[in-house]
Parts: C-alpha cells; sequence; structure tokens
C-alpha cells in the first residue's frame, strides 16, 4: 500500500471498516473502533458454538437436500463479542443520557423487568404446550388485562396485537365487523386528524377505509367546525390521539364523542401517549370505543432499536364481541385460551379474527405488568403527573429563546417550531444534528406535519430536575448561537459523533441493502 | 418511587418555575366529568422483592421446557440459545434505544441490521430481506398484501398445509382490503392440489415448506405453475433451522419468501416477540413494494462508509395512507438476537446445528412408528414429523403431560372439525437427548 507523505497509509488499513478514520493507521480514535462487517471479518468454517458431532445418518428429505455453500461466515465466540460490543458504542441509549424523542416516550426500562421475563416459567414455555402447564402464564396474562381495563375503564381488551400499529389494525378491523354486522356497508369514511401519526391513516386503509383529513384549530387541536361538517352517514368513525401529538389533552374529546357517536360512527384512540393521563383520567370515561397501549411506551418494556413493542387493544361494551381470537379466560380456579372463532362463538362472542400466530407479546406483557405493580395504583398516577410537570418544566424554561408551537401549558411532550430559527440559516434538521455534538439524542423533528419544522420534545418522568437543567441550559446556548450567526455549529453538525452526517439521497437513489463480495460490487459498479 | 427521581421539593420549586399552582392545573384541559378524585381500584407500589415473588409464584405454575423431554413445536421450536446472546442482547446500546432514525449516533443498530438483511437473504437465497417483521405469521400476511400490490391482482391461495394460525392471520388481513384469500384442505403427508386452484386472478399462491405437519416438499412445479399464470410463490416456513439442510426456497424458484426466526436467538417466549423474517427477488418493483425497514449502505460527510434507514417512501410516517403497510416499531431487538446467534454459528455450525435436528427427528420418528397403532404419516420432513395415533392425539397429549413429557401438538389444537383428531405432530432438536427420546417412547407405549 501506498504512504503519503506523513508516513501513513495513502488509504486506511481496513477500507471496509464502517466509520474507518483515514488519520490512524488502525482507522480507529481512542474508544471509537472502527469495525467492519462480519462478512468481511469471519470465515465459512469458522463457528462460536460447540455442537456434539453428528452420526452422520442419510438423510430423509426428499431429495431436498441443500447443495453449496450458504454463504455466511462465522466468528468465534470472542470476537463475536467484541463486534457486538463494538458497534453498540456507536448507539446512543436511555441509558446514556436524556432521550427527548417526543411521541416515543423513551423513559427508564428498569432491569427487574428484565429478569422477571426470563424466569424459565415464563421466557422458556411453549405457546401451544398443554394448557394445564401453563396456567400461570395465563394468569399472568389474566392480570396484566385487569390492570389495563381497570386504568382505562373499558370492559374488555385483546392482548394478541405485536405493537400500536397492529393494535390499530385490532381496533379499526372491530369498527369494521361492527359495521358489516349492521349492515352498513357505505360508511368507509374515517376521520383523522392532519396532526395524526402515519400509522392512523396507513392502517384505516390496510381495514379498507377511505381517510379525510381534519385540520386542526389554531390550538394545536380538532377544529370542532371542520369535524361537524364532516359527519355524515357514510362516516365509520374518527382516529384521535389523545392526548394529541401537538402534546395537548383535546379539550372537546367528550363532545367529539359523542357527535361521532350520534353519527353511527365509532371513536378510536390512538393511546400512543397513554402515559400523560394514566391513573387520572380513564379513556373509558372520555367515551373511547377502542384504544391501543404501546406497553412500549407507557409501560417501559424496552424498545430495542426499533422493537418490539406490544399493543393491548381495550374495547368498549360496542365493539367488546368483535376482539380477535386468542383471549383468556378464567373458570374458577382455571384458566383457558379461548383459540378458535368457533369456540368464541360458542362463548358469545363474534371475533374479526385472528391476527398473529399465537397470544401477543408475552415476554412485553411480563415487564409491563412487573413495571405496574412497582409502581401501583399510587406510583403510576405519580408518574404520569412527572412526566406532565417535566415537560412544562422545559415549556418554561426555553419559551423565551424557542418558539412553543401554541399558547399555554402541554402534556408530557413540548412543542416548538422552527419560527426562533427564522433567517438564521439553521434548519430543524441542523439544530437537531447539534444536539448531538452537546451529548443528546435529538427530539422528535418534523411531526407532527401540522406544525412547521415541529421539534417534539419528551422528557419523560425519568429524568430529574438536575438533568432537564442541563438539558435546558443546552437548548438555550444552542438557540442564542443559531440566532447570533454561528450556522456552521449547526451545518456542520455532528462533529463529534461516530459518524458524521450520512448521505441519505444516495442510500435510495442506489439502494445497497445487503452485503455483496468485493468482485460482485465491482462487477455491479462497471 | 424507585423510578421517579423528582422529590416533593423538585415538584414545588418546578410548578413555580412552570407558573402554576398545583399539579392540577396542568390537567385543567380535561373535562370535569372525567377527571378521577380517588386511586383507581388497584394495589399500591411494590418492592422490588415483592413484585419477584409474586411473579416467581405465578412462574412456578408453568411447565418450562428446559424441565421436562420437550417436544411440542408446530411453529415454535426448543433450541440452546449461546450465552452470548442474551447478554449482548441486554447491553443499553441495543436494549435501550429508540429506532435509528439518527444515524449519525446508532450506526451500531443500523450496521447488525444491514448484517442482519445480508444473513436472511443468504438463508433464504433470496437477494434482499427487510429488516423484520413481528413474526412469522404477520410476515405471511404482508407477503400476500404485497404480491397483490405486484401483480395487481386480488386472489391469493393458501395451501391447507400452511400453519392455520398463519392462514387466519392472512385471511384477517386481506378480507377487508378486498382481497380474497382461498384456502385448500389440508392433506397430511401429502402437498394438496394448490395448482389446480391458480387462475389468471390469482396473485400468489402460499406454500409452508416444511408444512405444518413437518412434511418437505419441492417448491419447484409449484413455482412453475404459479408462473405459468402470472402469479408469484411465496414460500413459508416456521423453523429456520431447515435451511441449514434444504434446498432454499430461493433455489426453488420462489419469488417472496417469508417465516418465522424463532429458532435462532429468540427463545420460546410463550408465542412472543418473535423474529419475521421478509425475504424477495432483487427487483426495483418488489423492493418498492416490501414492508417495514430497510437499512442500506451509504457513506457520511468524510467519505467513510456507514448506514441509515433506507427506501422510507414506502413507510407509514412518510407515505401515510399510500403506505405499502401500516407497520412502525417492528421486532428489532430480536432481530439482532438471531443475528448473534447466526453469526456464533457461521454456515458451518448451522449446517451442523441442522443435521443434529435431522438426526434426532429422524430416530424418534422411528422409535414412535415401531410402537404398536403408530403410523408414520410424513415420509420426508426436518426436525418434525407427524403420527397417526391408534386414539384421539389430545388425550394422548394429555396423559404423556401428566407423565411430564410434552409430547407435541395435537393436530385437533389447530384443526377443527374431527378429521385429523388422531394426528400427533412431534418435533425433536438438538435439544433432545437420548434419555428423552427413551422416555418419550416407553410413556407413549404405557398411554397407548
Ligand atoms: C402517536 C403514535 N401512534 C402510533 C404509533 C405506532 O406505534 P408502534 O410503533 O408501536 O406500532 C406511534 C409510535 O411510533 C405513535 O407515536
Amino acid at each position: 500500500m501506498a504512504m503519503n507523505t506523513q508516513g501513513r497509509p495513502s488509504k486506511p488499513l481496513h477500507v471496509f471498516d464502517a466509520g474507518a478514520y483515514d488519520d490512524t493507521f488502525s482507522g480507529s480514535r481512542g474508544l471509537d473502533q472502527a469495525e467492519p462487517l462480519i462478512f468481511e471479518r469471519g470465515h465459512f468454517d469458522n463457528c462460536g458454538v460447540d455442537l456434539e458431532e453428528p452420526k452422520g445418518l442419510p438423510t430423509r428429505l426428499g431429495g431436498l437436500d441443500r447443495e453449496g455453500e450458504i454463504g455466511v461466515p462465522g466468528l468465534s465466540e470472542p470476537e463475536t463479542m467484541r463486534h457486538y460490543v463494538r458497534l453498540s458504542r456507536k448507539n446512543y441509549a436511555i441509558d446514556l443520557g436524556l432521550y427527548p424523542l417526543g411521541s416515543c416516550t423513551m423513559k427508564h426500562n428498569p432491569r427487574l423487568n428484565e429478569k422477571l421475563a426470563r424466569l424459565p416459567g415464563f421466557g422458556d414455555i411453549h405457546p401451544l404446550q398443554p394448557q394445564s402447564t401453563v396456567q400461570g402464564a395465563f394468569e399472568l396474562i389474566g392480570e396484566l388485562a385487569h390492570w389495563l381495563m381497570t386504568l382505562t375503564n373499558t370492559p374488555a381488551v385483546a392482548m394478541s396485537p405485536k405493537a400500536g400499529a397492529h393494535g390499530e389494525l385490532c381496533g379499526m378491523m372491530a369498527i369494521r365487523a361492527a359495521l358489516d354486522a349492521r349492515g352498513e356497508k357505505h360508511r368507509r369514511r374515517v376521520l383523522v386528524p392532519e396532526s395524526a401519526h402515519g400509522t392512523n391513516p396507513a392502517t384505516a386503509v390496510q381495514c379498507g377505509f377511505t381517510v379525510d383529513e381534519i385540520p386542526a384549530n389554531e390550538g394545536g387541536r380538532v377544529d370542532m367546525e371542520a369535524f361537524k361538517a364532516k359527519l355524515g352517514d357514510d362516516v365509520a368513525g374518527i382516529m384521535l390521539t389523545n392526548p394529541n401529538t401537538c402534546g395537548l389533552f383535546e379539550r372537546d374529546i367528550k363532545e367529539i364523542a359523542d357527535l361521532i357517536h350520534e353519527a353511527g360512527g365509532y371513536f378510536y384512540c390512538d393511546g400512543a401517549n397513554f402515559n400523560a393521563i394514566v391513573g387520572r383520567v380513564r379513556p373509558g370515561d372520555l367515551g373511547i370505543d377502542a384504544m391501543h397501549i404501546n406497553l412500549h411506551k407507557t409501560f417501559s418494556t424496552p424498545h430495542g432499536g426499533g422493537g418490539p413493542g406490544s399493543g393491548p387493544t381495550v374495547f368498549s361494551e360496542a365493539l367488546a364481541p368483535y376482539a380477535p381470537v386468542p383471549y383468556v379466560k378464567q373458570d374458577g380456579e382455571t384458566w383457558t385460551m379461548v383459540e378458535h372463532e368457533d369456540e368464541a362463538r360458542a362463548d358469545g362472542a363474534d371475533p374479526f379474527g385472528r391476527m398473529t400466530a399465537f397470544h401477543g407479546n408475552m415476554g412485553m406483557f411480563t415487564r409491563a405488568l412487573s413495571y405496574m405493580m412497582s409502581h401501583g395504583s399510587d406510583g403510576l398516577k405519580q408518574a404520569a403527573e412527572d412526566a406532565v410537570l417535566n415537560a412544562n418544566y422545559i415549556l418554561a424554561r426555553l419559551k423565551h429563546v424557542m418558539t412553543p408551537a401554541f399558547d399555554g401549558t402541554c402534556m408530557h411532550e413540548a412543542l416548538f417550531d422552527d419560527r426562533f430559527l427564522k433567517d438564521t440559516g439553521v434548519s430543524t434538521l441542523d439544530f437537531a444534528k447539534a444536539m448531538i455534538d452537546e451529548g443528546y439524542h435529538p427530539m422528535t423533528m418534523y411531526f407532527p406535519l401540522v406544525v412547521h419544522g415541529a421539534m417534539l420534545i419528551e422528557p419523560t418522568e425519568t429524568e430529574s430536575i438536575g438533568s432537564l437543567d442541563r438539558f435546558c441550559d443546552t437548548l438555550e446556548g444552542l438557540a442564542l448561537a443559531a440566532r447570533s450567526g454561528e450556522t456552521e455549529r449547526f451545518t456542520a453538525a455532528p462533529r463529534h459523533a461516530p459518524a458524521k452526517r450520512l448521505d441519505e439521497t444516495k442510500a435510495a437513489r442506489n439502494p445497497v441493502l445487503r452485503w455483496t463480495p468485493p468482485q460482485d460490487s465491482a462487477q455491479a459498479a462497471e | 418511587m424507585r423510578y421517579l427521581p423528582l422529590t416533593p421539593e423538585d415538584r414545588q420549586a418546578m410548578l413555580k418555575t412552570v407558573g402554576v399552582s398545583s399539579i392540577d392545573a396542568l390537567f385543567q384541559d380535561v373535562p370535569e366529568a372525567a377527571r378521577l378524585d380517588g386511586p383507581v381500584d388497584l394495589p399500591r407500589r411494590a418492592t422490588e422483592l415483592e413484585v419477584e415473588r409474586a411473579f416467581t409464584r405465578m412462574a412456578r405454575k408453568n411447565t418450562a421446557a428446559g424441565e421436562v423431554p420437550f417436544f411440542v413445536g408446530a411453529g415454535a421450536y426448543k433450541h440452546h440459545v449461546p450465552a452470548t446472546v442474551d447478554h449482548l442482547i441486554q447491553r443499553s446500546e441495543y436494549l435501550t434505544s429508540y429506532t435509528p432514525y439518527q444515524p449519525e449516533i446508532s450506526q451500531g443498530t443500523l450496521q447488525t441490521l444491514f448484517e442482519f438483511q445480508t444473513q436472511v437473504a443468504a438463508l433464504t437465497g433470496m437477494d434482499v430481506a427487510n429488516a423484520s417483521m413481528y413474526d412469522g405469521s404477520t410476515s405471511c400476511a404482508e407477503a400476500v398484501l404485497m404480491a397483490c400490490r405486484i401483480t395487481k391482482r386480488n386472489r391469493a391461495v393458501l395451501s391447507g398445509n400452511l400453519h392455520p394460525h398463519y392462514a387466519g392471520a392472512t385471511h384477517t388481513l386481506a378480507k377487508y382490503m378486498d382481497i380474497d384469500t382461498v384456502s385448500q384442505d389440508a392433506q397430511p403427508g401429502s402437498l394438496d392440489d394448490i395448482a389446480a386452484s391458480i387462475d389468471d386472478e390469482t396473485a400468489c399462491v402460499v406454500v409452508q415448506n416444511p408444512d405444518v405437519f413437518g412434511k418437505v416438499h419441492d417448491l419447484e412445479p409449484l413455482a412453475n405453475a404459479a408462473h405459468a399464470k402470472g402469479a408469484l410463490l411465496i414460500a413459508v416456513f416456521t423453523e429456520v433451522v431447515s435451511l441449514g439442510l434444504m434446498k432454499s426456497p430461493g433455489a426453488m424458484d420462489a419469488d417472496i419468501v417469508v417465516g418465522e426466526g424463532q429458532s435462532l436467538g429468540v427463545g420460546l417466549q410463550f408465542g412472543g416477540p418473535y423474529v419475521g423474517l421478509f425475504a424477495c427477488r432483487n427487483d426495483r418493483n418488489f423492493i418498492r413494494n416490501m414492508p417495514g425497514r430497510l437499512a442500506g449502505e451509504t457513506v457520511d460527510a468524510d467519505g467513510r462508509r456507514g448506514f441509515v434507514l433506507t427506501l422510507s417512501t414506502r413507510e407509514q410516517h412518510i407515505r401515510r395512507d399510500k403506505a405499502t403497510s401500516n407497520i412502525c416499531t417492528n421486532s428489532g431487538l430480536m432481530a439482532l438476537a438471531w443475528t448473534i446467534h447466526m453469526t456464533l454459528l457461521g454456515q458451518s455450525g448451522f449446517s451442523k446445528l441442522a443435521q443434529l435436528n435431522h438426526e434426532r427427528a429422524c430416530e424418534l420418528a422411528d422409535r414412535l412408528s415401531a410402537l404398536p397403532g403408530v403410523e408414520l404419516v410424513t415420509d420426508a420432513f426436518f426436525n418434525e414429523f407427524t403420527l397417526r395415533l391408534p386414539k384421539p392425539a389430545a388425550g394422548v397429549v394429555d396423559a404423556l403431560a401428566k407423565k411430564d413429557i410434552l409430547a407435541g401438538v395435537p393436530a385437533s389444537r389447530l384443526y377443527r372439525g374431527g378429521a385429523f383428531d388422531d394426528l400427533l405432530i412431534v418435533a425433536a432438536t438438538e435439544t433432545n437427548t437420548e434419555a428423552d427420546l427413551g422416555a418419550f417412547e416407553s410413556a407413549l407405549k404405557e398411554v397407548l
């Protein structure tokens, strides 16, 4: 390899290493280690698991034996450990610092919950083993269901949805089934506020509905006049987030519920923000017909870099019969799982179907119940209040230097727009990237869509006042720097992260979605 | 409360900064009639020790797979997961991070997803794979929707030997989009005549391999039949380890391959969280129509290699009502567990693991089908096979459970109507010892 005048290789030694620096021989810088892909490091014959030797019996695969290499390398255990530990250090995490992603509720993930989910009696049981051998698992599901129904004041809950969006499907399919049972096939229009999360319109369409958007009023809530004007006998229902994605409680929610019911429709509530009101407001008292609860937000199950989640969906009396299979029920001391639609019908229900192979994300149920029992009714309420207080504290501290999107106080998240950046040459994106240099994960940006250059900050209840003060001091400093013309600080950010800004356009224009051996990629480049 | 850092004094000081007199003032937008004045009727806070006791009490009522001879499969399988996997997925940086929307501080997650996608594509014999779905069954349902978008047709033919819960999840997702999902009658031991029901309106054919009874099939004739009518072949698997020994679905000309990844890294967990694997051909139209997230390679501002989530214009947060799927949160951490286990194995370990599974199943099938009145229904299989018993299988399974042997899944648990009441679906894996096989054999002899 050619050397340049400083005696360094003119290319980094490990040209393939993701994030390799070119000013060190190794490509690493101190604790910031460049790390190649396993395909560049491993060998086809390496293995980090000791397995007993097969006997070499003839196969009985009907002649369908695999031919040729699979093409995936292996690593020994120490190499595997180092590879993934090195990569892990390129991630931000709640355990490293405040993670103010609005709408995502990045709160502390208690490790007790991890421990309990791994008890063999929960972690090592099979969804189809005899029901008599999993009575404790059914009991746990029943207990969690009881907590969820009590906190929401609803008579039923479907436990199988795998995440929030899956819960939305569950709720909207129940609405579809109820309308079909009423013979009202003309009701196909669903009202969805413009501020809604993208999963809401996507869900409505997957249930065969069309989406009709309702604008927000100046206060960031549903424009009641526009809403009323859209009611009609083709309306299936409304999907409304409460508290909404602007971090505000929908003041007119009861009127909305009444009006949608009068018009013959149903009220789907997106419960992603339930964490703001647990123990203070029961959504059942607001007139909702269905609502999913993100256990991975409100009840602290870890986000795991994108999942898994769990989205139990509660139902009103009107929709309860249509809840999907399977579900658990208790008969004296014995629990059973109703797994088939005909069994459910014999049980007096009329399920719209089945959403997934088994009973839902049990591993999240154990974690969430552990979290709920730890808090208790008093602690859950306190958590909601502290979440709201923390958000308002941020709003109060920053409203003089940043521009709140709406007047007044907020619920669990504070929403700012980009007016304070006007004429600074700094965008919301730049501002967010500068936060990375300050050691923070950025807030949710450009969502909700109803606010220009939105910055949605959700601190959660698990931040101390000291942590909030440091965060506010930092944002204050950044806001002042933007206004005093330090544009570079923002447009060149992040400078202190494991990677500089990544070229997303290139990634989308010429998608490279998997590793290919070098000779192939050389050919592809020709 | 141990998770709440604010002290009463902090709260007072903060309320002052906010400019309100009490916390109630922050909830003033709640309609009066909906304000709770007292606590909800649930227990009060509990110590770590108290919670642990309550959980241990419930957990003890369950029979863990590792405690007994265990042969239950039909969509989830008992495998050994190396300790390294569970340690790594509990690293704070993986466990407590969100979806990698800020790539500069998420390269760890993004690179592991890129590696995951590459491994899934290689195993299935396909070109590209996404960054995971909820589980195998929802992957299957989403694959049908994708096939309908690609072919602009709205009829799907499902094999009767597709896991009935997969068929159920698919039927549910498809029906309100006016997609017709036609399920054939199941045929244990052979393949139902799916090819005959493919017509010019058919978007796709969905077939599981090995099927729910364990039988292995050559998919190529079916792929040809589907392609002849302009339909796609969706190949489904519930046991990913089978791909270590069997011809890949890609090699048999499948267009979309979906399945359950639970066997690697994830564990049984009573049905979830699992990890849905989703792969397809490298065709622009296919990729544009894929559901879920995709990690892709790019460079940063200094020209260094890095990874981002890409082609998001398919997804709900950009495309809203025109998205390919409503999926947002997926199964990220389980994908990480899967990819770590796969990295530890490598192809040599993976093939060996598959071989061990197959040999165990062959041995067990021979021993059990030698018992009087017991017949092996599936002649070619991987690590799961179906037996015809001289009695209803559900009763046999219960009787064996009383002897602390979890013998398999009676087909009647999956299929209603009584036709398969005498069929028992049995899985064997590397976790079964000689002693387990012997215990099963002699106990079965006793209860028959
Ligand atoms: C308001 C809102 N609704 C729905 C969802 C979807 O939830 P999930 O990601 O669990 O599918 C989210 C979170 O991403 C959300 O913030």
